[in-house]
């Protein structure tokens, strides 16, 4: 079966980002960027279902302007077969990116798509369970295991008492948690490789979706800060100083 | 303005998380009903009837709903959403995966995890794992939120007398089902809501010392908790894990036992109203939000502290 999978351009996960000191938008001169790790745990899975046999063809897409292309290479150089690049501005809404998603399952028609379950910047959790709507296909959010099963896909999911487990039918959209797999590293011949594998470039208008925008960042202001309170010196203080200052046990 | 709050719930019982979104409803200026989706659910429904300066409560009760299938879920809450403003959910696990279906079939977009409502349109929600915080405004006329429960004091879940009325709408998508779940059964309270959290980290070194947890949280009364590297190690299951992924919390008391303070982590606990850390690192990046700091090993620690509280 054919699996697609969505990757996006986000800041590394080792960049505490700050607000710019006038509140217009964060600051993200110089900053590292990187895949989204939600989304390399997306591609690492793609890549095992097609080790294993199960998946034909990966294909890696990202919705951005043209410095996205370095993330789709990143997804290639893993083992992703072909890339798919929809040309819009850097920031675009998880629905207009979900509707464009979309526009590629239409063209494509994949049997799975496998995204991360939030990207690090904006941390939305909306665009895979978007796609499923928009799509009519069954999904399973915040996966920690998946197993096709015949025509039929069965994904265990994160949930807040535990773990559940779902059976979807196929084409299906999957997101993924953290504990679905650990990505492995791109090893150079790879890298090399994935810089002659095809990446089509699509615009909106070629599938036919409009960019739209609902919503406008007014600000951004640094959070409340936490001041650092004292070192107690033993157990007893601490004892103490819960009971008779904080007041939080008795 | 009218705002449809969806209920979080077992079907027996309402969770905790929907008061707090009623308030947040609530602060949009708007009359609130709620909808409790489930299957046998007239437990819940009765609950939230009782909830202070909730309208009406709508039932859909169906086998259909009783797992909450988000795929099932969405469309129930899309056609009786469209009669409203506003529709808000707890940012719970259920609502994080059904919301965005209900915001796309809407055609409006989701705000997510909000946590403060400035105006009927304008909200702040964190974003970068919590490092921003950014007032987002909305050009929809319909809009879809999710809240992020710490955020919002917790509605009176007595002293109301909300009407309750059946709806009819029996939305089976037919294209997922529900197999199985595995969850954890504790006589603890619930992590979210618990007064006081003990959470302990990769320090903890193995599963089997988590044990030295449970005297202190049986005498506190407190749910316990790990961070993503305890998860991560297969020291403990998933759902016991703090921080911008997993679970956020805001206790009254949090102690981080061997936890070093990743920013993910911070992210999900620095609301708390008092931070204690217990690290033998001095240098471990918890302490610049603790108000208390114990530089000590956890071993000899803990059995210390429980028999002293």
């Amino acid at each position: 079966m054919k699996v697609l999978v969505a990757v996006k351009r986000v800041v590394d996960y080792n960049v505490k980002v700050r607000a710019k000191a006038d509140g217009s938008d964060v600051d993200l001169n110089n900053v590292k960027m990187a895949i989204n790790p939600f989304c390399e745990i997306a591609v690492e899975e793609a890549v095992r279902l097609k080790e294993a046999g199960t998946a034909t063809e990966v294909i890696a897409v990202s919705i951005g302007d043209k410095a996205c292309q370095e993330q789709i290479r990143t997804a290639l150089a893993l083992g992703a077969d072909r890339g798919i690049q929809v040309e819009t501005e850097s920031n675009v809404e998880p629905l207009v990116v979900a509707k464009l998603l979309k526009g590629v399952v239409d063209k494509e028609q994949p049997q799975l798509v496998i995204l991360g379950k939030q990207s690090i910047d904006g941390d939305n959790n909306q665009t895979g369970q978007m796609l499923g709507a928009l799509a009519n296909m069954p999904q399973g959010t915040f996966a920690s295991e998946v197993v096709v099963d015949g025509d039929k896909l069965n994904v265990t999911r994160e949930v807040d008492g535990g773990l559940q487990t779902v059976s979807l039918n196929l084409p299906a959209v999957v997101t993924t948690d953290l504990r679905l797999n650990e990505p492995r590293y791109a090893s150079l011949p790879n890298i090399m490789k994935a810089k002659k594998k095809q990446l089509d470039v699509y615009s909106p208008a070629d599938l036919g979706v409009e960019v739209t925008s609902h919503l406008t960042q007014v600000s951004v202001e640094p959070p409340a800060e936490r001041q650092a309170g004292i070192k107690v010196e033993d157990v007893d203080q601490l004892v103490d100083k819960l009971k008779n200052e904080a007041k939080v046990i008795s | 303005m009218s705002t449809l709050v969806i209920a979080e719930h077992d079907n027996g019982s309402l969770k905790g998380a929907t008061l707090n979104a009623v308030t947040a409803a609530q602060a949009m200026g708007a009359d609130v009903d709620i909808l409790v989706a489930g299957a046998n659910c007239g437990g819940a429904a009765e609950a939230a009837a009782a909830v202070a300066g909730v309208g009406k409560v709508l039932v859909a009760d169906n086998a259909a709903y009783e797992h909450q299938l988000a795929e099932n879920v969405s469309l129930l809450i899309a056609e009786v959403g469209a009669a409203y403003d506003n529709i808000v959910a707890p940012a719970t696990a259920n609502c994080k995966n059904a919301m965005p279906r209900v915001a796309a079939l809407l055609d409006v977009a989701q705000i997510s995890e909000i946590t403060s409502v400035e105006s009927a349109d304008t909200f702040k929600r964190p974003i970068y794992a919590g490092n921003v915080i950014a007032t987002v405004q909305s050009a929809d006329a319909k809009k879809v939120i999710t809240v992020r429960t710490t955020a919002f004091d917790a509605a009176a879940a007595e002293g109301g007398s909300a009407s309750i009325e059946a709806v009819d709408a029996a939305h089976d998508a037919g294209i997922s089902s529900f197999v199985g779940e595995e969850v954890a059964v504790s006589d603890r309270p619930e992590l979210t809501s618990a007064d006081i959290v003990i959470s302990g980290g990769r320090g903890m070194q193995n599963g089997e010392n988590f044990k030295m947890l449970e005297g202190i949280a049986d005498k506190l009364g407190a749910a316990i908790g790990a961070s993503r590297a305890a998860v991560d190690a297969g020291f403990v299951p998933n759902d016991m894990q703090v921080g911008q992924t997993g679970k956020i919390v805001a206790p009254d008391l949090y102690i981080a036992v061997g936890i070093s303070g990743a920013i993910q982590h911070l992210a999900g606990m620095k609301d708390s109203k008092v931070i204690v850390a217990i690290n033998k690192d001095e240098d471990a990046p918890i302490f610049q939000v603790a108000d208390y700091g114990l530089v000590a090993d956890l071993f000899d620690a803990l059995p210390e502290l429980e028999s002293k509280i």
